[in-house]
């Protein structure tokens, strides 16, 4: 096993050695600054704090996910310079592109955090079945996602936690969440925690946050779920290129009319654009091709906590979860029930004054005076 | 889970359902009544039919007569100019007419957002006139009651949150959809029992009025 201590060489001499040019460097710099809504004038100590920069050891752990995260991280387009950065991050453990298996993948893990104490990040991907669940739900190497979770987390710098399930429990936890998922946030208190969110997230946004740790030495500003506000900042909504058409209430009433030819918004489809966050409407996917919304596709809303419990897929924003005439039904049927009931007893005490009326003369008032 | 999101799904959810329940049971339970209720027998000969005098009524007090018009013509104005606002931006609102649909299954056409934007905020600023004017006129200040008062924050609430969400003046925007949702979901429980319930009863009084007016062979 190699020496899994933070290397000596330095980010700016780890990308020379590899060929980028001074040009292609400051060039990444500049779009980082832009991706990261920093002003213009950061670029020269953006650059001078990245050269200078060691390559963090960082542990990637896997839980209960279906690997799209990785997958998105690295089918981005390559030779790509998110591809660089992650080559120049010392990637101790992971296990989809780690060599090492079995004993020597676990001894890495070991290893790295103990050369690397108090320094490393470490990335979640996946939700964690949480420590009142039947651990056996999710072992990695015979310990349970939370013992590990744990464990890999007490000497860390930070914690990332990358795509929806580590970041907000995501379909593992969706009702009736069977495994007892929960999020790292959750069970991760006295450590900073990132997330990352998206099903899966966009790869120059988990590139960016590490940007911005090895640039300024901490992680960047956050919103109310922990995410980088340079990323999450505003809405798919806000920012998408249809939304004019939802301002003048053109709309696609379904996927083939007229309206869906024309590009027009995607709201009554279902689109969750305005109650979601992220930047996919400004930095698309596949090196800036196109997104869920150009293709025509609403947005499912997937960085967001319960998107999968949120109505249907298709069904409008405005439209609420779970609800039916049915209870507007049965609630007009008890409401004849009881209404009914009322009348009769009016009915009742009408009748009965009635019986017992007794009737006054007006001398018999007089008298009373 | 919680923070807007949460908040947000609730309100769509468990909450609405139990504002709709409450709706449902306390409108049909006050109508049921109403209606079984009914009138005390009216032994007298019938001069001219029900029905036709009963219908007309129910439209035409819709507009207000001339005299009322002189006496208050503030109330007739302004009245009229939020309550066609609020129905417009209710009934109209493309988002509304989806709830509709997904609730009901009934839908129809709706109006571009600019349009129901404009009259959302018509509607606020005629409703904050009607406040002003109730304050500030002795007669309706001393008639006013804290029920009053009430009814005019609930029906403020909705559209002001509404004008909000939509034009994102609150962030993050789930919080301003839900405490929308949420300020519509307690007018629907508030409704059948203030005097919000006129939404309902306002034309079956008015047909009772026409109808009784029309047995009796009499203009109304």
């Amino acid at each position: 096993m190699a020496n899994l201590k933070t290397p000596d060489k330095t980010l700016g001499e780890g990308l020379r050695e590899i060929g980028l040019s001074r040009r292609g460097f400051l060039k990444f710099c500049a779009a980082t600054a832009s991706m990261m809504a920093l002003p213009p004038n950061l670029v020269p100590a953006i650059a001078a704090a990245l050269e200078q920069a060691r390559r963090p050891s960082v542990i990637w752990l896997s839980f209960q996910e279906c690997t799209g995260c990785t997958e998105s991280l690295t089918r981005s387009h390559s030779p790509s310079v998110e591809n660089l950065i992650l080559d120049l991050v010392s990637l101790d453990y992971h296990h989809t592109l780690q060599a090492a298996a079995g004993e020597a993948a676990e001894e890495a893990r070991l290893q790295a955090m103990e050369a690397n104490r108090g320094q490393y990040l470490v990335i979640v991907d996946g939700s964690i079945p949480g420590p009142d669940a039947n651990p056996g739900y999710s072992t990695v190497a015979g310990h349970s996602n939370y013992d590990i979770l744990m464990e890999t987390v007490e000497h860390a710098a930070a914690v990332i936690a990358v795509g929806t399930c580590a970041a907000f429990g995501g379909l593992p936890q969706a009702k009736p969440n069977p495994t007892g998922a929960m999020s790292v946030m959750d069970l991760v208190h006295d450590k900073p925690v990132i997330n990352v969110s998206g099903c899966p997230p966009i790869p120059m946004v988990i590139t960016g946050v590490l940007a911005h740790y090895l640039t300024f030495g901490r992680l960047p500003e956050l919103d109310a779920y922990r995410r980088p506000m340079a990323f999450y900042g505003q809405s798919i909504h806000d920012r998408c290129y249809r939304r004019p058409f939802y301002d003048k209430g053109l709309f696609a009433e379904s996927f083939d009319d007229a309206g869906a030819k024309l590009g027009w918004c995607l709201y009554r489809l279902g689109c969750k654009g305005p109650t979601t966050y992220n930047a996919c409407a400004t930095m698309r996917w596949n090196s800036g091709t196109s997104w869920p919304v150009e293709s025509g596709h609403p947005c499912l809303g997937c960085s967001e906590p319960g998107f999968w419990d949120d109505a249907g897929f298709y069904e409008p924003v405005s439209v609420p979860i779970g609800v039916t005439s049915k209870t507007l039904i049965e609630g007009a049927a008890v409401g004849a029930v009881a209404g009914a009931g009322i009348a009769a007893l009016a009915r009742k005490a009408k009748k009965e004054a009635v019986a017992n009326r007794q009737p006054v003369t007006i001398d018999e008032l007089e008298q009373k005076l | 889970m919680s923070g807007a999101m949460g908040f947000l799904l609730w309100v769509k959810g468990p909450m609405f359902n139990i504002a709709l329940a409450i709706f449902a049971i306390g409108l049909i339970a006050r109508l049921v009544e109403i209606f079984l209720l009914g009138r005390a027998p009216n032994y007298a000969e019938p001069r001219a039919g029900e029905w036709g005098p009963g219908l007309r009524t129910m439209l035409s007090r819709t507009i207000a007569d001339p005299g009322t018009f002189k006496r208050a013509p503030f109330n007739v104005v302004v009245g009229w100019v939020w309550h066609i606002g609020f129905l417009i931006a209710l009934l109209l609102f493309i988002p509304h007419i989806e709830l509709f649909k997904g609730v009901l299954g009934l839908y129809w056409p709706g109006l571009p957002n600019p349009v129901v934007d404009l009259v959302t905020a018509v509607t606020l600023i005629t409703l904050l006139a009607t406040l002003v004017h109730r304050l500030w006129h002795p007669v309706k200040r001393r008639i006013s009651t804290t029920e009053d008062y009430l009814v005019w924050t609930i029906v403020f609430m909705v559209v002001l949150t509404g004008y909000l969400a939509y034009h994102r003046l609150v962030e993050p925007y789930p919080l301003a959809l839900g405490m929308h949702i949420l300020s519509a979901e307690l007018m629907l429980i508030m409704l059948p029992f203030t005097k919000l319930t006129h939404i309902f009863t306002a034309f079956i009084a008015r047909w009772y009025n026409g109808a009784a007016f029309g047995r009796k062979g009499v203009q109304s």
